[in-house]
């Protein structure tokens, strides 16, 4: 048994594994304290107590459980949404092909991300049917959207927000998951793949004529008053108290235009549920 | 006779080294992780001839400072000489891409100051920039591995501000990831040649990050990352 070459690999893999070990951590103290004593033979045992110490995952924290059921209630929204759509005979008449393509692709993964947060919350997961009227939403949102389900522009156009506003949702439950090498990892894999989604959608309204990018352009780019809200603060230009209109560009210094898009700007999940609660978010 | 000796005492030094590495009775755990941390080989520690990222938030910091630098370089590069048949809406976007990067990278250069590693020179001699396909596949592979660098070393920083200003980033590099690839081929913005089973990025440390990065930085600027596992 080759332990430092399994330390060497174990290192490349995690380059915090030296860190979790450390005698200096509260988890690992006691058993390092009898470490000085311990014969060879008993070796394997200490690193097999070592080793779970170190990636044990015991229960996650309550902070770190109301964080992913949070996202989880995100995701049942997008989910259900995207199934009502793509089911719905009135607007599958009106999608082009490559549309009803590209939602049937991104409503695969949000089921998949439901599963996924399901798995990983166990018994901590909410269930659905906890969300809106016995699990069944409301997506026009108490009325604000009355031709969700019947005019397709009004359906992308809300897709359009749902996933705009998923990663400013991510992104501002991050910081509660801070140094969970588990949890924020699988968070922040989320995060990216909905800013594939909202990049896609807002590629699919450019090309049935709205003046949008696959980015966002100041605040809400969309045209669309009603969905204000969900982009407020989008159009900040100061990043971790560094002025981005200062800096310099290829010629000149930053545009307010490429300083808001270039950074997208995180929501706390108290900014985000009166967005989705008209849905039914709860 | 002198290179003889030497390699005759390294040998020595070899068979007493691996006797206290395998002697184990008696040694503290604690010990044993020191010992660990002398790795890689048994001819010496690797000598660090390049740039090296650092540590702790300054070193995560100069890992996305490394990649913005490489990825602003190319898509100033793409937009002096676009590739040929370029449309008016593709030289738009890509202009915008441009802004971002640079955009980027010039806010890293600030938020480090005189913790970050120097300028970069790029090598892009393996890219034809008069190909619409060699360029929009190199851009792929930039903002798919920007999208996986940015994933994979978020659980790293300790500051609640870097993590959030890097995740106001890696999410407008998804955006550009999304755009490029169906630009290449419409509808394969989040397919399975990128996303697991479960519909997440994969995310990439930054030992198998740099290496992909080095692929264009000159011999001169190979950058490094000593405690993240990684010497070019």
């Amino acid at each position: 048994m080759n332990l430092l070459g399994l330390i060497e690999e174990i290192d490349k893999a995690d380059p915090e594994f030296q860190d979790r070990i450390s005698p200096r951590r509260d988890a690992i103290k006691n058993i390092t304290s009898f470490g000085s004593k311990v014969a060879i033979a008993s070796l394997p045992f200490v690193f097999s107590t070592l080793f779970k110490k170190a990636y044990g995952q015991t229960a996650p924290s309550a902070t770190v459980i109301s964080t992913l059921n949070f996202a989880l209630k995100l995701e049942f929204l997008e989910s259900a949404f995207y199934n009502a759509g793509v089911a719905n005979t009135t607007l599958k008449a009106q999608f082009s092909a490559t549309e009803l393509a590209y939602l049937t692709e991104i409503m695969g993964h949000e089921k998949e991300h439901v599963a996924f947060l399901q798995s990983v919350l166990g018994t901590n997961a909410v269930a659905q049917s906890t969300q809106g009227t016995n699990g069944t939403y409301d997506f026009t949102a108490g009325g604000t959207f009355p031709t969700v389900m019947t005019q397709s522009a009004t359906f992308l156009t809300v897709a359009c927000a749902f996933e705009d506003t998923g990663v400013r949702a991510y992104k501002g439950a991050a910081p509660s998951l801070i140094g969970q090498q588990v949890y924020l990892t699988a968070a922040l894999d989320i995060h990216s793949v909905e800013a594939r989604h909202a990049s896609a959608i807002r590629q699919l309204l450019y090309a049935r004529g709205v003046t949008i990018k696959p980015w966002i352009t100041g605040a809400n780019d969309t045209g669309v008053a009603a969905v204000n809200a969900n982009y407020a603060g989008e159009d900040a230009t100061v990043q971790d108290g560094i002025n981005i209109l200062s800096l310099p560009a290829v010629s000149g210094t930053t545009s307010a235009t490429a300083a808001t898009e270039a950074f997208d700007m995180p929501l706390t999940p108290a900014q985000v549920l009166p967005l989705v609660a008209p849905f039914g978010v709860m | 006779m002198k290179t003889e000796t030497e390699i005759k005492t390294e040998s020595v030094n070899m068979a007493r080294r691996s006797f206290l590495r395998y002697a184990g009775t008696g040694m503290a755990a604690a010990g044993l992780m020191t010992a660990a941390s002398c790795k890689k080989n048994n001819y010496g520690p690797p000598v660090n001839t390049g740039i090296d990222i650092g540590i702790g938030d300054i070193g995560i910091l100069n890992f996305a400072y490394a990649l913005e630098q490489l990825e602003a370089a190319f898509y100033v590069q793409v937009i002096a000489t676009p590739y040929s048949g370029i449309s008016a809406y593709e030289l738009a976007r890509l202009t915008d891409i441009r802004d971002h990067e640079v955009c980027h990278m010039q806010f890293f250069k600030a938020a480090l100051s005189s913790s970050a590693i120097p300028a970069l020179t790029p090598n892009f001699s393996a890219i034809n920039f008069t190909s619409r396909a060699s360029v929009l596949a190199q851009a792929q592979a930039f903002e798919d591995t920007g999208v996986q660098a940015y994933n994979g070393a978020g659980y790293l920083i300790q500051s609640a501000a870097y993590l959030g200003v890097a995740g106001s980033i890696v999410s407008v590099e998804a955006r550009h990831a999304s755009f490029i690839r169906n630009l290449i081929n419409p509808g394969s913005f989040a397919d399975t040649t990128i996303l697991d089973a479960n519909g997440l990025d994969q995310p990439k440390t930054i030992a198998q990050v740099l290496p992909i990065a080095n692929m264009f930085l000159s011999a001169q600027t190979q950058v490094n990352a000593s405690n993240y596992g990684y010497i070019a």
